[in-house]
């Protein structure tokens, strides 16, 4: 059983997401109708429903909005991993984004604290978005 | 308002026993849907010919069609067939809709069930599917999970649990010994069931905080024991209540309310559906979270019981840490809870778990709960979880 942690396959919705990432800039999706931002790539805006979307280049930065230290793996895919320094990010847009933390001793973990974003290549097509503190 | 007017109620119920490791023969989830099905009508007295509804959730020999499946199985016609894909809010999902079908006049005996014990091998074995190892989360092209959250290790409840507590605690401050006291007052409970997985095993506040951490702050024994387990209930119309065995536990107040599937994209990850949900149903039933005798709260982790004492009522929010170092949750105690040990103290037997509560809610209101009865129990509370604090219910049950 191959246990390789999965790595997402882009959408032709979430493409410019992650081809953002792949040249280390975060984009993300903003209504051009009620002005809300969009997080996860969406092809309808998840405040109003529409459909005029478009891209913005963000800083991704943002504050730690709450975190885990997983000690078991949450799936044997993550093995390698533990422990999980799990995350939720809130960036300064305020929307939310599932990561983890790295460069970071636990002891220093703060929720609330402010983190920015660490480009870390996964595969030669796919680069990931971790979180380390500002 | 509009809503339930209590003339459909519960009036039978099968269980098998928790197991930890189960040995007994092995049946399929069809037969045991059939085997849950004849006894908790044999337990209401009513026949197989009185079925004309049915609910269920999954079934692992069909993966379409499983209404019509049971029903051809079963050899029974009905009126009114659902399938409930709600997690473990998914059996209290099941009774507000057959109560609501009977109301409305389409059917009047309602059987809803959850098998869970494990089915024979199959001779033709196949390869082992690699999803099985995401559990509820999708790992399908397409799914956001498997795209934005999966990837991270973000997969399955425990992460999400431990990040809904962590957020909670650095908003309204953590004592780790109140969510011990959670578990300790559970596990006296299931103490004296003899359907519990830890029948007989009473636990420390200190053996609690004294278990693995499992994903901090989340310890081993916050999180609950998968068993191998089942059951059913019938609900019927008033009418047909009439001719039943037993005090029926009437219908008088449900809310159901689902927000996200993963808990990142939450609005606020401290005020969980329940709320909402809890907020309707009480007022459908036109009772006060201080007129109930019992609650049974869905217990899949400790933290999930705080937030369900905050969220539907019987405290403030961020005061549960206190409310729980005030009150004894045993049957002896002021503020009787999860009184067959919950799921933290009998064992989670997949979808059963959370018929656990209804059925236990149930068992208390027809006075059937032998050493653990109550001495009054007209009224009670039940919730019902899914997901992680994603799609969540709640019932109003009353006795006459």
């Amino acid at each position: 059983m191959d246990f390789e942690a999965p790595l997402p396959t882009p959408t032709p919705t979430s493409a410019p997401f992650w081809a953002g990432l792949k040249d280390g800039v975060f984009r993300m999706q903003k209504c051009n109708d009620c002005g809300g931002w969009v997080f996860y790539p969406r092809n309808r805006c998840s405040h109003c429903l529409s459909d005029a979307l478009s891209w913005h280049e963000v800083s991704g930065e943002g504050t730690l909005y709450t975190y885990t230290i997983a000690r078991q793996p949450t799936s044997p895919h993550f093995a390698r991993e533990v422990p999980q320094r799990l995350a939720v990010v809130e960036l300064d847009e305020g929307v939310r984004v599932t990561t983890t933390l790295v460069d970071v001793a636990d002891a220093d973990i703060r929720i609330g604290m402010r983190v920015k974003p660490v480009y870390e290549p996964a595969s030669d097509d796919i680069t990931l978005l971790r979180y380390r503190p500002a | 308002m509009a809503g339930l007017r209590g003339e459909a109620g519960v009036v039978g119920f099968a269980e098998y026993k928790n197991e930890r490791r189960y040995t007994g023969p092995r049946k399929f989830t069809i037969e045991q849907w059939a085997d849950l099905a004849k006894l908790a009508l044999d337990d209401a007295g009513l026949s197989a010919r009185d079925i004309n509804g049915i609910v269920c959730s999954d079934i692992r020999e069909s993966g379409m069609f499983t209404p019509a499946t049971i029903v051809e199985y079963l050899g029974q016609p009905v009126n009114f067939a659902e399938r409930i894909d709600l997690g473990g809010a998914t059996s209290v999902g099941m009774i507000w809709r057959a109560a609501a079908a009977i109301e409305l006049g389409i059917c009047d005996v309602v059987v809803c069930a959850a098998p869970a014990r494990p089915i024979p091998s199959n001779p033709n074995s196949r390869p082992i599917d690699p999803r099985r190892y995401f559990g509820a989360s999708s790992v399908e092209w397409g799914s956001p999970q498997a795209e934005f959250d999966i990837p991270y290790g973000n997969v399955a409840q425990n992460c999400g649990y431990a990040m809904i507590a962590q957020r909670y605690a650095s908003q309204f401050g953590y004592d780790p010994s109140a969510m011990a006291k959670i578990v300790v007052h559970q596990r006296a409970n299931a103490a004296a069931n003899p359907n519990a997985a830890f029948f007989g095993q009473p636990v420390t506040v200190e053996d609690v905080l004294a278990s693995k951490m499992i994903a901090d702050p989340l310890h081993m024994l916050e999180i609950v024991m998968p068993v191998a387990g089942g059951s059913a209930v019938v609900v019927a119309s008033r009418e047909v209540a009439r001719r039943c065995k037993h005090r029926p536990a009437w219908v008088t107040g449900f809310g159901e309310h689902l927000t996200i599937k993963t808990p990142t994209y939450a609005r606020d990850l401290v005020h969980t559906p329940v709320g909402p949900a809890s907020r309707e149903a009480f007022a459908m039933a036109g009772v006060k979270p201080k007129d109930v005798d019992a609650v049974q709260l869905y217990d899949c982790y400790t933290i999930t019981v705080l937030l369900t004492l905050e969220d539907a009522g019987f405290c403030g929010k961020g005061e549960g840490m206190h409310f729980v170092n005030d009150h004894d949750f045993t049957t002896a105690g002021d503020f009787p809870m999860n009184t067959h040990g919950g799921q933290l103290g009998a064992g989670q037997a997949g979808l059963a778990g959370g018929m656990s509560h209804p059925l236990e809610a149930v068992r208390q209101i027809m006075g059937r709960a032998g050493d653990l009865q109550l001495g009054q129990c007209d009224t009670v509370y039940v919730s019902g979880t899914g997901g992680v604090m994603s799609e969540q219910a709640a019932l109003i049950l009353r006795g006459d």
